[in-house]
């Protein structure tokens, strides 16, 4: 029975994962580039002119995906944050490490489109509205994360404090996705939603959710390259790390 | 190409926000470039101190 299960703990040793998250890396690199261009013409070039927004709502391209990857990345995190404390694996808390950056850049993305959405639809760069307030919080928690974990010296002490940091602002995710419905807000409601048809036009939502395709390639790109220093940095007197071709380049040029 | 760049007059709208996130999106690759150029230095680096030893 074991033995047709793929080992899965396999991966959690970072010698094994170095070279994975390499592939893993440079095809989800390939994956954006493409996508991404793609994307950029059918938001500039096919998706028609809004009724009522006019030009002005192709931000949604940017503004949706960027908002999605926000939690999205928040909610991995808590994830490796869970298997880090259940079973001690220190390669889960570098994945969660390697979140970070890219989860506070998607949040920062998120707010700043919308605040440029904001400006001349609503007549406000920022309003303190549910919907936002949570957003701005959830960027708090992603620096917060950062600030904790390069304050403290010790890896595994930062890596723990930085979990539970993280499981105990998962709370914040349902409240941003559902703010929109709690509470009276100036922020419009879900365009996409599993329960109901999408109330927008075909292309408009293949277009956003192709975008949101390729900023989640993105993320994955960068995350597992980031990963990969993150390793060599903690890794650095391991001797499987010491033996690597790119290091034994090094030592040559010098 | 002039009406396209002005977006129906929303050009600082549309372009501030596509242009932050092409920027952020391009800066970050960059940053993690030059991150991993500096952690295989420093283990290079410790490599010749252990064999200096």
């Amino acid at each position: 029975m074991s033995n047709k299960l793929i080992n899965w703990f396999k991966f959690s040793s970072p010698s094994t994962f170095y070279p994975l998250a390499r592939h893993i890396s440079f095809w989800s690199a390939l994956i954006a580039i493409v996508l991404l261009v793609i994307g950029l013409y059918l938001s500039f070039f096919v998706a028609p002119t809004d009724y009522k927004q006019g030009e002005g709502y192709r931000i949604i391209f940017v503004h949706v995906p960027a908002a999605w990857m926000s939690m999205i990345i928040y909610l991995a995190m808590a994830f490796w944050s869970a298997i880090g404390l259940i079973y001690n694996t220190r390669l889960s808390y570098m994945m969660t490490t390697a979140l970070a950056p890219t989860g506070a850049m998607f949040t920062f993305l998120a707010l700043w489109t919308g605040a440029f959405w904001g400006k001349p639809m609503w007549g406000a760069w920022w309003v303190w509205d549910a919907r936002l307030t949570s957003e701005l919080i959830l960027l708090f928690l992603y620096l917060g994360f950062i600030a904790l974990q390069s304050a403290t010296d010790d890896n595994r002490r930062a890596d723990r404090a930085g979990a539970i940091l993280v499981l105990v602002g998962v709370v914040n995710i349902p409240i941003i996705y559902y703010s929109v419905q709690w509470w009276n807000t100036l922020h419009q409601g879900a365009s996409v939603s599993v329960m109901k048809s999408p109330s927008m036009a075909a292309i408009m939502l293949q277009t956003m959710l192709l975008m949101a395709i390729a900023f989640w390639a993105y993320s994955f790109a960068v995350v597992f390259n980031r990963v990969r220093s993150i390793i060599l940095e903690r890794e650095a007197d391991s001797q499987w790390v010491s033996d690597l071709p790119e290091v034994k380049a090094l030592d040559m040029g010098n | 190409m002039a009406e396209f760049f002005d977006m129906g007059g929303y050009a600082l709208y549309v372009w501030g926000s596509f242009g932050a996130t092409a920027l952020l999106m391009l800066i970050e690759p960059v940053l993690l470039s030059s991150r991993r150029k500096n952690a295989l230095r420093n283990v290079a680096r410790l490599n010749r101190l252990k064999s200096g030893e």
